[in-house]
C-alpha cells in the first residue's frame, strides 16, 4: 500500500489495492462518489449494531503548477509538507506515465556561506526530469501529482520506514482486525472504510459516515512516536502498542471499553489525552448526521509527513487485535448505553 | 552496466574497498599488472614500449557519513565525510557499513513545528540515523562506532540518454577510466583509481609520487548547475554540452598544451566540448600537479547535476563523448603528441 500512489483527492490507485484486500475479507465492497472504499463484514443474528472503522488512504504530495523552459517543473504541496524534506529528493511524477525526477539543489562547491544557512523555499525548487521540454510536455501536464519515490525500508526487528504510513498503516490495522474477526464471533456489522482526503480536511470520513450511518465510529490514525527534540508528553513509544485517545472527540464509554479490553487481553497501550480537535477522521465522524459516538486508536509513528515515516509492525497488529476485540464486544445493549450520559 | 554498479557501490572516503574490488574484477584481463599502495589507491598498469608515461586518474571515494555516537535509545549520531550540505540529509534512506544496515534520517513532524522552524536549516547536531533499534545494545549488534553510511540510491534511466544515481562524482570518472583501459596503447599508461579525494585530495598525490608520469589527465564528474534559479554565467557546466575541460579550478591551472590538444581533437572529430566555467572546488589534479618537480595536468569531466547529494544526474551522451575524447587523446599520444 505504501508504494502505491494516492495523494489527497486522487486516491484511485491505492484505492484499487485496498479494494482487493478488503474484498477477500468482507461480504461486500463498494467505492463511493468521492472514492472512499467501503466494505462490510456482517455480524451474526438480527438487529445488528453497526461499527465503522475508518482509516484514511490518502497521502500528502505535490502538484505540478508550471512547466518551465527546458522542462523543469514548479510545484505546490497538497497537505502539510515540510519544504525541508523535499531537498535532494527523488520523486515520481504521475503524468500520462510515471516519470522519475529529482528535486535538485546547488552543489556545495557553488554555494555562498549565506545560502547554506537558509532553508530552501518550495517556490524556489524545481523538479528535474532529465528530459527536454518537448519530452516533458508530451507526458506531464499542469495539475499532475508528484510523490516521493520511496519503497518500503525494512529496519531492525519489526520496524519499517516508508512514505504514506500515515495512514495506510491504519488501513493495515483494519486488515488485521478483519483477519482476527474471521476467527471470532461478532454480532455487529463492521464497515471497514478507507477514506479519502483526510490530509486536506477529513472530507472522505464525513460523507462515508453519512452513508454508513454507524452506531459507533472508530478512527484509526497515527500519532507522534517518541524521538529526540520532541517533548515526551506529545509522543508515544514505538513498539509498545497503540495509543487510545480520550477527550471531547471521544465518547467516554468507547474509550472505557477500548482500554478495558486492552487490559483484559494484555494488549499494551498508551493513553493519548486530546482536549480539542484530534485532527483525524474521528473529528468529522462525530458530528455526522445526528451525532456518532466515536473513538480513536492511533499507531505511534516517527517523522510524520516525511518520506521516512517509521513505525513498528507489531504496533499495527496490536491495534488490529484491539479493534477486533472491540468489535466483538459491541452489542445492542452497549450501543443503547452510549446515549445514557 | 559498469556505471550502474560503480554508482551503487559503497565507498566513502577512507573505505573504498568495494569500489576497488569491483574495478579489479572488471578490468582483470585488461591490465599488465596492478599496483596498490599504503593508502588504498588502485593502479592499473598497462606497460608500453615507447613514448611517455601517462597517468589517468579518477577517484573512487564518495561523500558519506560516519557513525560517531550511539545513544541510549539506539539512535545513531553521525559526522559528515566530505562536503555535504546539511540540508540534503533530511528525510533520506541511508545504508550503514558494507552489510548495508538500513537506516533513515527523519525529522520532527510538521505538526509539531512552529511555522518559523520550516525556514530554518536543521542543524547536524539535531539529526540522527534511525535503524529501528530499540536500545543501544540492539544497535551495537548491527553498527559500530566509525562505521560509514552512504545514501541508498538506485541507479536508473530517466530517458535513453539521462541517468540518475548516487556519487557520479566520481564514479562517472571511474567508469570513463575503466572503458579507456579496455584498449591497448603503445606507451605506458597508468590508470589510477584514487582514494580520499573528497576529504582533501589525499590519494592522488601519493599515487603520482610513486608513478612519476610525464603528464596526467584527471577524469571527474563535476558541478553542473544549468537549472532555474541560476544565472547562465553560474552554470559551471551544461548537461548535454559535452565533456567539460577545466582550464583552472581552486586547486590547479591546467596545462595549456593539454587543453589545446583536447580542443583540437574535439573540433576535428565533431565532439562537443565545453569549458568548466567555475573555479570553486578542487580536484586530484591539484595534488598531481604539485607532486615532485611538478607534473602537467588537465581535468576532463562529465557534467553532473546535483553532485554531493543523494541523487545526481548525467547525460550518457556526455559520458560517451568523454570516453571517446580521452581515447582520441591517448591515440594522439601514441601518434607522437608530446609536451
Amino acid at each position: 500500500m505504501v508504494e502505491a500512489t494516492g495523494v489527497s483527492g486522487y486516491e484511485g490507485s491505492v484505492g484499487k489495492v485496498i479494494h482487493e484486500v478488503f474484498a477477500a475479507q468482507t461480504d461486500q465492497v463498494t467505492t463511493d462518489t468521492l472514492g472512499n472504499v467501503i466494505s462490510l463484514k456482517r455480524g451474526e443474528g438480527e438487529n445488528r449494531a453497526k461499527v465503522m472503522l475508518a482509516a484514511h488512504m490518502d497521502e500528502i504530495g505535490l502538484m505540478v503548477t508550471k512547466i518551465e523552459e527546458k522542462g523543469f517543473l514548479r510545484f505546490i504541496s497538497i497537505g502539510g509538507v515540510d519544504q525541508r524534506t523535499l531537498v535532494a529528493q527523488e520523486v515520481r511524477v504521475h503524468g500520462r506515465r510515471d516519470l522519475i525526477g529529482v528535486i535538485g539543489m546547488k552543489p556545495p562547491h557553488l554555494l555562498t556561506p549565506e545560502d547554506a544557512d537558509k532553508a530552501i523555499k518550495m517556490e524556489d525548487m524545481v523538479i528535474d526530469l532529465g528530459l527536454t521540454e518537448e519530452e516533458v510536455k508530451a507526458v506531464v501536464a499542469v495539475g499532475d501529482l508528484v510523490t516521493v519515490n520511496r519503497n518500503l525500508i525494512p529496519l531492525s526487528g519489526d520496524f519499517v520506514a516508508a512514505k504514506a504510513l500515515d495512514d495506510r498503516a491504519a488501513v493495515a490495522a483494519i486488515y488485521h482486525c478483519l483477519s482476527e474477526l474471521c476467527r471470532m464471533r461478532h454480532t455487529a456489522d463492521v464497515y471497514a472504510v478507507a477514506t479519502v482526503q483526510e490530509e486536506v480536511g477529513s472530507r472522505g470520513a464525513l460523507v462515508s459516515a453519512y452513508h454508513v450511518q454507524p452506531d459507533i465510529g472508530i478512527a484509526i490514525d497515527v500519532c507522534h512516536g517518541e524521538m529526540p527534540g520532541v517533548p515526551e508528553q506529545y509522543t508515544a513509544p514505538l513498539g509498545k502498542g497503540p495509543s487510545v485517545a480520550l477527550g471531547a472527540n471521544i465518547h467516554p464509554k468507547v474509550y472505557e471499553r477500548l482500554t478495558e479490553l486492552a487490559k483484559e487481553h494484555n494488549i499494551p497501550f498508551a493513553i493519548d489525552p486530546i482536549p480539542g480537535p484530534t485532527g483525524t477522521d474521528a473529528w468529522t465522524m462525530q458530528v455526522t448526521r445526528a451525532g456518532i459516538p466515536t473513538g480513536l486508536v492511533s499507531i505511534p509513528l516517527r517523522y510524520m509527513h516525511t518520506s521516512v515515516e517509521t513505525l513498528s509492525i507489531n504496533d499495527i497488529k496490536l491495534t488490529g487485535r484491539l479493534l477486533a476485540y472491540f468489535v466483538a464486544s459491541v452489542d445492542r445493549k452497549f450501543v443503547e448505553g452510549l446515549l445514557c450520559y | 552496466m559498469l556505471l550502474k554498479r560503480l554508482s551503487e557501490a559503497f565507498g566513502p572516503s577512507g573505505y573504498e574497498g568495494e569500489v576497488r574490488d569491483l574495478l579489479t574484477q572488471e578490468l582483470e584481463t585488461c591490465v599488465s599488472n596492478w599496483r596498490r599502495d599504503a593508502l588504498g589507491n588502485l593502479i592499473a598498469v598497462k606497460t608500453g614500449t615507447r613514448g611517455p608515461k601517462v597517468m589517468l586518474a579518477a577517484h573512487m571515494d564518495e561523500c558519506g557519513l560516519m557513525i560517531s555516537f550511539i545513544d541510549k535509545s539506539g539512535l545513531l549520531r553521525f559526522r559528515k565525510v566530505g562536503g555535504l550540505d546539511d540540508r540534503i540529509l533530511v528525510s533520506k534512506h541511508v545504508v550503514i557499513g558494507s552489510k548495508r544496515v538500513a537506516g533513515v534520517i527523519g525529522a520532527k513532524a510538521i505538526h509539531l513545528q512552529k511555522p518559523a522552524e520550516r525556514n530554518q536549516v536543521i542543524s547536524l547536531n539535531d539529526l540522527y540515523i534511525d535503524i529501528g533499534a530499540k536500545s543501544k545494545e540492539e544497535a551495537e549488534k548491527m553498527v559500530k562506532l566509525g562505521d560509514y553510511a552512504v545514501f541508498a540510491t538506485e541507479f536508473g534511466y530517466l530517458s535513453d540518454t539521462a541517468v540518475k544515481g548516487k556519487s557520479f562524482d566520481d564514479r562517472a570518472g571511474c567508469a570513463v577510466l575503466a572503458e579507456v583501459l579496455r584498449e591497448d596503447y603503445a606507451f605506458t599508461l597508468y590508470g589510477a583509481f584514487t582514494v580520499q579525494e573528497e576529504i582533501g585530495l589525499r590519494g592522488a598525490g601519493v599515487a603520482a609520487y610513486a608513478l612519476e608520469p610525464d603528464f596526467a589527465v584527471v577524469l571527474e564528474g563535476t558541478t553542473c548547475n544549468d537549472v532555474p534559479g541560476s544565472e547562465e554565467h553560474g552554470y559551471s557546466t551544461t548537461m548535454g554540452g559535452g565533456p567539460a575541460i577545466t582550464v583552472m579550478d581552486a586547486s590547479v591551472v591546467s596545462d595549456r598544451r593539454l587543453v589545446g590538444e583536447l580542443e583540437r581533437l574535439a573540433r576535428e572529430n565533431n565532439i562537443p566540448v565545453q569549458y568548466k566555467r567555475s573555479i570553486t572546488g578542487g580536484s586530484d589534479a591539484g595534488r598531481i600537479n604539485q607532486t615532485k618537480g611538478g607534473i602537467p595536468v588537465v581535468v576532463v569531466s562529465v557534467p553532473c547535476r546535483y553532485i554531493h547529494s543523494p541523487v545526481s544526474m548525467l547525460s550518457l551522451r556526455d559520458f560517451d563523448h568523454t570516453i571517446q575524447l580521452i581515447k582520441l587523446f591517448l591515440r594522439s599520444v601514441e601518434g607522437g603528441f608530446m609536451l
